[in-house]
């Protein structure tokens, strides 16, 4: 007993260092110092092979992208990709989850389906799709299109229709997303208990009302995360903006992210890659603060 | 039971049935939208290259007819595609085994070892959780340029072993254990690290599964990293491949197509072997955050 006391205190502070140490160090050096390098850099005018020495710069790169049509297309680009995709998104997953979450045979089938376009990579999805909206009447979502309306649908361009091209990415963003938080709510809608449905039928409640009343509140965590993490990856977006359209045509469908390695890497801006990154930072720790708001909220009310 | 019961209880077995059969149709045409890319796909890398556009706006696209191989065989010809294959595997697999003994020890620590500073660190790992990629692609863009790795394994692996999401599933997980477990080891006089791999760890297979599929999904789908970070061909992977392929001369769309099934028919036959954990791996990603 006398051994178990003496050995507490210190070996486990010594041995839990050792234990952390690996990812902490890998942390700092891969996830903390970057995104410290990148706050300097957007401060100074850095420009990687430039022979001019590094100049402290102050808000200028900062005040250089706000002024910036291109930035400000990305992020009113990025802002509408958000405001059309989360709700989309968002209640498709739900109903889908909806859909399956009833004991009938086939549902872990279905639920495959749905899910199969996850695990391809936004890189295959981009080529797949390019071709997918291939102009002219042999385009598949132009033919498609056709059908759908009664042959009123005359064929587009997709992916070189300013108006369009935006539209068209959404679309693929959807149907790659989709999967992934239909699983998310669906296990939300699974763990809600029976016994609450149980107890509004004895009452005599309809369907759409126990949706109303039972089903959405307890979901309510699950969808506000689904929300949270769809905007976030709205404002991700890239691989298929790079692959796609380059942020065209024009600017079109740039995005922050197309943005910022436009600057950092196609021109090696360094400063300026770095502004818009910690901006984008700060875009993404606002909409999660917002999130943990809300879900605060809800905890604190019960 | 008189005649108006029985007449209500055959109406409502006649909605079930029809909402039933409603459900199955529906739910069969909302799955063809889901697959149709994925058909069109594997059946146009089947196709001779000119029927792959030309077929598109038919229902040919997703019938093959004369099913021939040449593709692929034109794939091999054309790129070093192995060489892809195996870059994306082996970055990959290495990744998430390095991954999962890192993050797992560090979550252990987090969970049932007392130590100073065990707070306060556990509350920066938390507050990185939201921190995406994006954010700080730039900034390792240049770490990795000075240091004169770029073009190399190196600056695909070690920047994403060490990940704030993985050692905080493995901190829930572990919190969750029974204490019992490992008080009957420290009784013993077992060092915290003998404890957690004889102990810990065999029962630990569910949150083990989760972190290695949420990673390697993740990873394997990985694109501006590649482009930022290498050069050439030689430790290329597979997403960065299929885009570069895409626009290199000449362009046939059978071959590209049979690229992208090469390319995605490992990971979907994982997926579908190892269905639940995916499925429950996502989920729980859910329940965290």
């Amino acid at each position: 007993m006398i051994n178990q006391k003496t050995r507490s205190l210190n070996d486990d502070t010594r041995i839990a260092i050792s234990m952390v140490a690996p990812a902490l160090t890998g942390l700092f050096l891969f996830v903390v110092l970057p995104f410290a390098l990148a706050l300097v850099f957007s401060f100074t005018n850095l420009r990687l092979g430039s022979p001019l020495p590094i100049q402290f710069w102050g808000f200028e790169q900062y005040r250089r992208i706000w002024l910036d049509p291109s930035f400000r297309q990305a992020l009113l680009n990025n802002a509408l990709f958000a405001l059309i995709v989360v709700p989309i998104q968002t209640t498709l997953a739900l109903g889908l989850a909806l859909l399956l979450n009833r004991p009938l045979k086939g549902m872990a089938v279905f639920r495959t389906l749905f899910f199969m376009p996850v695990v391809f990579p936004m890189a295959l999805v981009s080529v797949i799709w390019t071709i997918i909206y291939a102009p002219g009447s042999d385009g598949m979502m132009n033919a498609f299109l056709k059908f759908m309306t009664l042959g009123f649908w005359q064929p587009r361009d997709f992916l070189h229709d300013p108006a369009l091209a935006l539209p068209a990415l959404m679309l693929l963003s959807i149907w790659q997303g989709v999967g992934f938080q239909m699983v998310i709510v669906l296990a939300g809608l699974q763990s809600i208990p029976t016994s609450l449905y149980e107890a509004a039928r004895v009452d005599g409640s309809d369907r759409w009302n126990q949706f109303r009343y039972i089903t959405l509140p307890q979901l309510r965590n699950t969808l506000i995360f689904v929300v949270l993490v769809t905007t976030i990856l709205s404002f991700r977006l890239f691989d298929s903006v790079r692959i796609m359209t380059r942020g065209g045509p024009g600017n079109a469908t740039t995005t922050v992210m197309n943005e910022a390695i436009k600057a950092a890497f196609d021109q090696q801006k360094m400063a300026k890659g770095s502004a818009i990154t910690v901006t984008f930072f700060l875009i993404v720790l606002v909409i999660t603060l917002l999130q943990r708001l809300l879900v605060q909220e809800e905890r604190t009310i019960e | 039971m008189n005649d108006l019961d029985s007449k209500w209880i055959s109406k409502q077995s006649n909605q079930q049935w029809f909402r039933k059969v409603a459900s199955y149709f529906l739910l069969t045409f909302i799955a063809f939208l889901f697959i149709a890319p994925i058909l069109f796909m594997i059946v146009g890398s089947l196709k001779p290259d000119e029927l792959v556009l030309s077929q598109a706006s038919t229902l040919k696209a997703f019938i093959p007819q004369q099913i021939s191989l040449q593709n692929y065989r034109d794939v091999f010809e054309r790129v070093k595609f192995e060489r892809f294959f195996f870059n994306s595997l082996f970055i990959n697999s290495t990744i998430v085994v390095l991954g999962l003994i890192v993050n797992s020890l560090a979550g252990y620590a987090f969970a049932r070892l007392r130590w100073q500073g065990r707070s306060l660190l556990l509350l920066i790992v938390i507050a990185l959780m939201i921190l995406p990629f994006e954010a700080i692609a730039v900034p390792l863009f240049f770490q990795f340029t000075f240091l004169g790795l770029r073009n190399t394994y190196i600056a695909q692996i070690v920047p994403f072993i060490a990940n704030a999401f993985s050692i905080y599933l493995f901190y829930t997980f572990f919190t969750d254990l029974p204490k019992e477990l490992e008080e009957a080891a420290r009784v013993d006089g077992a060092s915290p690290l003998q404890t957690f791999v004889e102990i810990i760890v065999p029962v630990s297979k569910p949150v083990f599964a989760t972190v290695a599929i949420l990673t390697f999904l993740t990873e394997w789908r990985s694109f501006l990293w590649a482009l930022m970070i290498t050069i050439d061909e030689k430790v290329r992977p597979l997403p960065l491949a299929i885009a570069t392929f895409q626009t290199l001369p000449p362009i046939q769309w059978g071959d590209i197509m049979s690229f992208g099934v090469m390319m995605v028919a490992p990971i979907l036959v994982v997926f579908l072997l190892f269905q639940k954990w995916f499925v429950k791996g996502v989920a729980s990603t859910g329940t965290k955050g």
